[in-house]
């Protein structure tokens, strides 16, 4: 089967999408990255990325509800597409296989 | 709430950034997530970090994802396709007036687009050669002491490129000695070719940037050189190889092949230039050119130059203007102060569009036509534009009410005006794909008459971007007044049924017909006069009969010695009534001579004198009119240094009775010549122009007059006759090839241009008048419907078919006549200056112009009264029951 291709940054943001269900939107996935990955992220990097999954149908978005933080201005929530999400698992499973596949030197490292 | 303390906030200068970059429909989020970010920020690394960190995201956010408009809003999209659709449903209801409106606006444009192209074409001449802006021809220009005639003339001695290269120098790159080009006869092994073919010196390889396919540029530097274009390597080599192949140029000349090029541009001075052969090897092989080789009085040559690259042609010119004054030979210095000899230089560039000298400066040429063709070309559009016009605001009665319903349910002036315009855009896109069509259908028709070889340029994107450019103008202009003025009506009055045209509404239609109507008018009458010129010119008598003469040209040694042989084998065949032998042909005056002296001559006229060399047989052969005294003959022994005169010479002479008189060349030993007749003037050169006084010599010794002129026995036919001449030929010359040309031919080239002109003249004024019936038949039937109720009326209250036939017509037959009335003295005013370019013109007569007006207007009534019957005859039944 032909696969959108995704970036590994792009992975990395769809699972968070996934992980913060529905209340993923841009400084919470900024700020769950950071903290989950000790990666230094900016906000421009990752719209630019919910963009293009956005494109390619792996994440859905709607506006949400006006919050005081933020101005009174809404937020859009990003949640991940049934395609998204058979894509991950397709991506996770290709790894577990090639992982499995290693020499059992290499093991050890990813254990 | 006000909170007490003032928020803190992101810089101010930052957000206004972002605002004005990001895309609207992103701006809420983004700016959302920045402020939440911000707010962290604060806490988390203190106001001053927040704040440049806010900055830095801003600036992080100029990415093409974030500026990027959505391409527009749907809404608009609709409206758009809402437009075309409404103006296809238009079309698709009125098929005549969509016919009428698409199909003239497609001839209209068809003609632009080859007018365009042919000016194109005649612009871009020469161009092909790289060098073009800095080559020249090296042209002198002298004031004749008695008659302050001022010429110029690009015959120059030899000595004269030696004195450029040795004290120009500096200004040149290549300074090339030129022979004009002629008919040359190839001979290779046993087979031989006529090509035309020019002796030049080597620099012009390089000069003129010839794409040399085998060989180099420095081919032709060796003397025995010669390099030949691509297709005649073809014809005379077939798949051998041309390179260093030994071949004879007209039995005298032998030379070897060196180089191939492409063939040059149809469009080049060089465009029908075969061969090119190195000058040494003529001036070795050639007494007369060998013995002048420093001789300041003998100007039979050319001269090209190729300026440095930072030298301009202007600059050269003026640097080498006093060259005869500085650095021609003694003698010849006191003739160039006397005769106010200058040198001056003719950029290629104008070569051959300001190829006609007056007083001694180019002033005109093709340019001419290029301008009219231009002129004509744009009239044709504006025709074709005009009708457009006319009959959408003709039909803006029919589309008010839809107008007013538009604007009721709300829509503004810029959407009608855009409709309106999209309309206009749709048929002008369709008369643009229906145009390319005809053209390209067209183009080779086209090309034979206008002798050219032009291609639609599909390939080149300049082509495609002024197609844009041309759909995009067309259409404004077009659709812009119709636009405006039927999106301007009052929604109000429009539906309550009172008509929105007031008084004057029909004033600016009528400007228009106006319009068209002169021009077509004034195309008219020129194609008759261009026509009536050409008929005049071909009807001039010219003083000899050309039926059944025929020429051959003798260019073979071996020809020349039995050319004798040949006439009595001709004349004993009773193939030929008569053989004669001159020095040039009939249709051509290749000697001018001066420094003659007769009794009672005015010993300032400094005339020169056309010569042309012949044998007793010439005059009988061309039947030429001996009108005092007698021809040559062999009869009178004493026939030796006798002259006859044309009829111009005589009369310039001012002589009462020249026979018996003696003509004297000072020049030659003070030779004298008795001059035995009087010929009626021979048209040799232009038949437009007044024919010059002319010497016939007599030359007893044939051997010396290498044209042979053959007058057809009558009674055989000319095929079978050339046939057997042919056959008598190749027994007794087998080595030159059977060349001749019938001189009633060679005198119709001359017209060739004229007739090229009337034929494209008369092409474009008939398309023009096409396109301008077009709309007035649309104009008519529009203007009949909106009588429909009218003339129902009418027609029951007992109005006969012609009455309503008048009433319909009457407004046409007036605007026609005013246009005749703007035509007449327009075209006079052109075509009298036009005739006055020849010197032999016909003159304008008044018939000419009511003819044209009557045509325009007999053309008119056939065209309105189609329409203006067909609304007559109706039942008015049907057109009072409907409502």
């Amino acid at each position: 089967m032909k696969r959108v291709y995704l970036g590994e940054f792009e992975e990395l943001v769809l699972l968070v999408v996934a992980m913060l269900e529905s209340d993923a939107y841009g400084v919470k996935i900024t700020h769950e990255i950071t903290d989950q990955t000790n990666r230094s992220v900016r906000l421009n990097q990752v719209h630019a990325a919910l963009h293009r999954l956005e494109d390619k149908g792996m994440i859905n978005s709607k506006m949400g509800d006006p919050t005081p933080q933020r101005g009174g201005r809404r937020k859009r929530i990003f949640t991940i597409t049934a395609f998204g999400q058979n894509t991950l698992a397709e991506m996770k499973t290709v790894r577990a296989h090639l992982w499995n596949l290693l020499p059992s030197s290499m093991k050890i490292v990813g254990g | 709430m006000k909170p007490f303390i003032p928020k803190p906030s992101p810089p101010r200068w930052a957000t206004k950034l972002l605002q004005w970059y990001c895309a609207p429909q992103l701006i809420e989020e983004v700016q959302g997530d920045l402020e939440e970010e911000f707010d962290f920020k604060i806490k988390q690394v203190g106001l001053t970090k927040a704040r440049l960190d806010y900055v830095r995201n801003v600036i992080g956010f100029i990415k093409p994802f974030a500026i990027k408009r959505r391409k527009s809003t749907i809404n608009n999209n609709a409206m758009f396709k809402s437009y075309f659709k409404i103006g296809w449903r238009n079309l698709s209801r009125n098929k005549m007036y969509s016919l009428i409106n698409i199909g003239g606006l497609a001839v209209g444009m068809a003609v632009v687009m080859l007018i365009g192209l042919w000016v194109y074409d005649e612009v871009s001449y020469n161009h092909s050669h790289t060098n073009y802006r800095n080559i020249a021809q090296v042209y002198r220009r002298f004031t004749e002491p008695l008659e302050q005639k001022t010429i110029s003339t690009e015959w120059l001695p030899q000595p004269m490129a030696k004195v450029l290269t040795e004290k120009y120098g500096h200004l040149f790159k290549h300074i090339v000695l030129v022979r004009s080009y002629s008919d040359y006869t190839l001979r290779v092994g046993e087979s031989s070719f006529i090509k035309v073919g020019q002796f030049i010196e080597n620099g012009m390889t390089d000069m003129f940037s010839l794409n040399m396919l085998r060989g180099s540029k420095e081919s032709l530097s060796d003397q025995q050189a010669i390099i030949i274009s691509e297709s005649t390597a073809k014809a005379i080599f077939g798949e051998k190889d041309p390179i260093n192949q030994t071949v004879k140029l007209d039995s005298k000349i032998d030379a070897v092949v060196r180089g191939v090029y492409a063939d040059i541009a149809k469009n080049s001075v060089f465009g029908n230039i075969q061969f090119f052969a190195n000058f040494e090897n003529l001036r070795a092989n050639n007494e007369g050119i060998k013995a002048n080789e420093n001789n300041w009085g003998q100007t039979s040559h050319w001269i090209y130059v190729q300026t440095k690259d930072n030298v301009s042609v202007e600059r050269a010119s003026e640097a080498m203007r006093d060259l005869y004054l500085k650095d021609s030979p003694d003698g010849f210095k006191e003739g160039a102060k006397k005769y106010k000899t200058n040198v001056w230089l003719h950029p290629m560039k104008d070569w051959y569009l300001y190829s006609e000298f007056k007083d001694g400066y180019p002033i005109a040429g093709r340019v001419t036509y290029v301008w009219l063709f231009a002129i004509v070309g744009l009239f044709v559009l504006l025709l074709a534009c005009i009708n457009f016009m006319n009959l959408s605001t003709a039909r803006s009665e029919k589309r008010a009410k839809e107008v007013g319903i538009r604007k009721a349910i709300g829509s503004v002036k810029l959407q009608l005006v855009n409709q309106f315009l999209s309309e206009s855009f749709l048929v002008v896109f369709l008369a643009l794909v229906i145009a390319l069509v005809l053209v390209s259908m067209s183009l080779s028709p086209f090309n034979e008459l206008a002798d050219k070889s032009i291609q639609l340029p599909f390939d080149n994107i300049y082509f495609w971007l002024l197609c844009f450019a041309f759909l995009t103008i067309t259409s404004f202009l077009s659709g812009l007044y119709p636009a405006f003025y039927l999106s301007s009506f009052q929604p109000v009055k429009v539906l309550k049924g009172s008509s929105p045209l007031g008084r004057f509404a029909a004033l600016p239609r009528r400007i228009l017909v106006i319009t068209q109507v002169s021009v077509s008018v004034v195309l008219m009458i020129g194609t008759i006069i261009v026509y009536q010129q050409i008929q005049y010119a071909q009807n001039r008598p010219i003083g000899y009969d050309r039926k059944g003469l025929i020429r051959i040209p003798i260019k073979d040694p071996d020809f020349n010695k039995s050319k004798l042989v040949i006439q009595n084998e001709l004349l004993a065949s009773g193939l030929a009534s008569n053989v004669g032998f001159s020095s040039s042909p009939v249709t051509a005056i290749w000697d001018n001579w001066g420094g003659f002296t007769w009794k009672g001559k005015n010993p300032e006229a400094e005339s020169s004198f056309t010569v042309t060399w012949t044998n007793e047989d010439y005059g009988k052969t061309i039947q030429w009119k001996v009108l005092q005294g007698r021809d040559f003959s062999r009869e009178f022994g004493t026939d030796a240094d006798v002259v006859i005169i044309n009829k111009s010479a005589a009369k310039y002479m001012g002589l009462e009775n020249p026979i018996g008189e003696f003509i004297t060349q000072e020049s030659n030993n003070n030779q004298h010549r008795l001059i035995i007749g009087v010929v009626d003037d021979v048209i040799a050169t232009s038949p437009y122009e007044s024919v010059q006084p002319g010497f016939y010599w007599l030359e007893k010794d044939a051997s010396n007059l290498w044209q042979m002129l053959i007058k057809l026995n009558h009674s055989i036919s000319t095929k079978e006759a050339l046939s057997k001449i042919e056959s008598i030929q190749n027994k007794l010359v087998p080595s030159a090839p059977f060349v001749y040309s019938f001189v009633d031919e060679e005198y119709g080239n001359k017209f060739k241009a004229e007739q090229r002109l009337g034929r494209l003249a008369s092409l474009f004024a008939i398309l023009a008048i096409f396109i301008s019936c077009l709309g007035l038949f649309g104009l008519s039937s529009f203007i009949a419907e909106q009588k429909t109720k009218e003339i129902g009326i009418r027609k029951v209250l007992g109005a006969s078919v012609a009455t309503l036939w008048r009433m319909l017509s009457k407004d046409f037959v007036v605007l026609v006549l005013l246009s005749c009335f703007i035509a007449v003295p327009i075209s006079y005013y052109f075509l009298t200056n036009w005739l006055k370019t020849y010197q032999y013109h016909t003159e304008i007569s008044w018939w000419v112009f009511a003819l044209s007006g009557m045509g325009a207007l007999a053309i008119t009534i056939v065209t309105v009264s189609f329409q203006a019957i067909k609304a007559a005859m109706a039942n008015p039944i049907n057109s009072l029951r409907s409502e």
